[in-house]
């Protein structure tokens, strides 16, 4: 069918106007009669649509688990004692496919303009921040607030800077800093991690002045006089141990509470060479360096300088982060010694922001945006280096 | 001055051709942090009026007097001047608004469209033309600071110079104000729209 329709789409033809439209359609639809000779961003051969399906396959385990696990913590709200799996799996499901669907709906349309406007062809890069964006906005989040963060980072962020590889910032993450500066109340506190009404006939309504901190949150407020909040506590009344965390059975944004999940995710992507290991190892390692400085001098001023930097990895967006959003070849650093810098600064920067300013407990998001406008920084002065030091060999030679 | 000045494009180009804040980039800073508030805004918009325009019109009368190493120095004392005759009468007659101006009427001092109207302008013009530029580059610095104030304000409180005009049906609805237009970093944002749709529709001010 799309093979008919070409003609009227040619130089020409009546519709050539929407040539781009076309194009998007039918090279998302078939393989496309031509893939792009080299990559969207030049450090990069490999036809940018498959590193985007490949990072999606990789995000697939968070997104899966993700909607298990608002099911359970929905059913944990609602005082459930048994938890059917596959009820569970549909309303987490149905809670976050209006949120997907709007991530996409506004994202893509963007780009559909955008790239009618320029007469280009449509650029694929949203494929993965529109997965994304979901992922780590709380389950709570009001569909049109999506709508006008994702409207303003694909904009703003994205096309003003001429399209997909050109973006200075992670696309994704200045959408949720967006909605966490834009609407506090909305992305912050009690209640917007658990999902508390029933969808569809699913589930049940949470009592009335329920509240579900995420466990960073709780920590941030804990108050070290009476000793309430140090150790967070779940749902369910029980405490949270490292193994809840790790498994990722407990409050907080949608796709980013499983270390587990996310790991699988590094995995795959590692195993495809799509991202850096560099930077995931580094990261990791400023985190926990980070980690056990502030571990080690731990005061009642910050309580959760008291969470061991084992924890501090596994609670929040932090894992997630690394994983996912500090890897995105486009906005990290390009040089193979900076990527050991930008990665460390990132771990050490995020679980310092986390550490020191109770007001941000997602120390992440911002610990890797902070990053994202420093990498070209580290990779000038890394570059630079390295031409001083083949300038001195050189002149040693010729002396 | 030998060469003859158009007193009708020195009074109009500065409010768009050559408007100081999104053309020549001046003033920026005043522009962050006073246009949260449509009224504020305006408030900053005719005080830096009035100061140029004295300003300019003082500095030209004796620009022929004035040694040129300590111009600038003659300029800082004109302004800081005019500077503090317009901080009493806000603070005489419109005292919230002052208040809520706080150090920027005092900082009109620091205003770098100021500096380069004095410096590019009224020393080298008759004070008559230069009174015309310096209420020209006024307006043209009012209309950025309008427009800003006005989109922040509406979107980022709901109200506009202190109505409420997002009705509360709204909220009732799940409508939120937009907490991130209160902070400065969005006035850069509405700023560089401002300058994009000028020059989306001036193809020829395009910069290469």
């Amino acid at each position: 069918m799309m093979d008919r329709l070409r003609p009227s789409f040619e130089e020409g033809g009546k519709l050539h106007a929407f040539k781009s439209v076309y194009d998007g359609m039918d090279t998302f639809l078939f393989t496309p009669s031509e893939t792009s000779k080299s990559g969207v961003h030049i450090h990069d051969s490999i036809d940018s649509k498959r590193v985007m399906i490949i990072v999606v396959l990789a995000l697939l385990p968070c997104m899966l688990f993700g909607m298990y696990n608002t099911g359970y913590q929905h059913w944990l709200a609602c005082g459930a004692k048994e938890f059917p799996f596959w009820e569970l799996m549909a309303y987490g499901f149905l809670a976050v496919l209006p949120r997907i669907v709007v991530a996409y709906v506004v994202g893509l349309g963007i780009e559909f303009c955008v790239a009618q406007l320029r007469g280009e062809e449509i650029q694929e890069g949203f494929l993965v921040t529109g997965f994304l964006i979901p992922l780590i906005c709380p389950v709570e989040t009001p569909l049109w607030m999506i709508a006008v963060a994702t409207a303003f980072s694909v904009i703003f962020v994205k096309e003003v800077f001429g399209g997909t590889g050109y973006n200075v910032f992670n696309v994704a993450l200045v959408t949720r800093a967006f909605l966490f500066f834009a609407y506090p109340s909305q992305m912050s506190g009690d209640n917007v991690f658990v999902a508390t009404k029933p969808i569809l006939g699913l589930g049940g309504t949470a009592p009335d002045g329920f509240t579900g901190a995420t466990p960073l949150g709780q920590i941030a407020t804990a108050d070290l006089a009476s000793g309430a909040g140090v150790t967070p506590i779940g749902l369910d009344g029980v405490a949270i141990d490292s193994w809840q965390s790790f498994l990722g059975l407990i409050p907080g944004s949608f796709g980013e509470t499983s270390t587990l999940c996310i790991l699988i995710g590094a995995v795959i992507l590692l195993a495809t060479g799509m991202a850096s290991w560099k930077i995931m190892v580094s990261a990791v390692a400023g985190g926990l360096a980070m980690g056990a400085i502030a571990h080690a001098c731990a005061t009642p001023l910050y309580p959760m300088s008291f969470v061991s930097p084992l924890d501090q990895l596994m609670l929040g967006g932090f894992a997630f982060a690394v994983v996912f959003m500090a890897t995105d070849p486009v906005t990290a650093a390009r040089t193979e010694t900076g990527k050991w810098i930008y990665g460390f600064l990132v771990g050490a920067i995020a679980i310092l922001i986390r550490t020191y300013n109770n007001g941000y407990p997602e120390g992440a998001m911002l610990a890797v945006l902070l990053m994202n406008a420093l990498a070209p920084l580290i990779d000038y002065c890394v570059v630079e280096a390295n031409v001083a030091r083949r300038r001195r060999r050189a002149r040693v030679l010729t002396d | 001055m030998a060469d003859k000045v158009n007193n009708r494009s020195v009074f109009f180009n500065p409010f768009a051709k050559d408007n100081p804040v999104v053309v020549q980039v001046l003033g920026i800073c005043s522009v962050l942090a006073v246009t949260a508030k449509l009224e504020p805004a305006m408030v900053m918009g005719l005080s830096v009026t009035v100061v140029l325009a004295f300003s300019n019109v003082i500095i030209s009368l004796i620009r022929k007097t004035i040694p040129v190493n300590i111009r600038i120095i003659v300029q800082l004392v004109v302004v800081a001047g005019l500077v503090v005759i317009v901080n009493e009468t806000l603070k005489a007659f419109a005292y919230d608004v002052s208040k809520q101006l706080s150090v920027f009427i005092g900082l009109i001092i620091t205003n770098c469209i100021l500096m380069g109207r004095l410096e590019a302008f009224a020393m080298a013009n008759k004070p008559w033309p230069s009174f015309l530029d310096g209420v020209g580059n006024g307006i043209g610095y009012t209309i950025v600071l309008a427009i800003t104030g006005f989109v922040r304000e509406l979107l980022g409180s709901g109200t506009l110079w202190g109505f409420q005009v997002v009705p509360q049906s709204w909220y009732d609805a799940g409508y939120v104000n937009n907490g991130l237009m209160i902070l400065p970093p969005m006035a850069l944002i509405v700023v560089a729209c401002i300058i994009w749709a000028q020059r989306h529709f001036n193809p020829d001010m395009q910069e290469k």
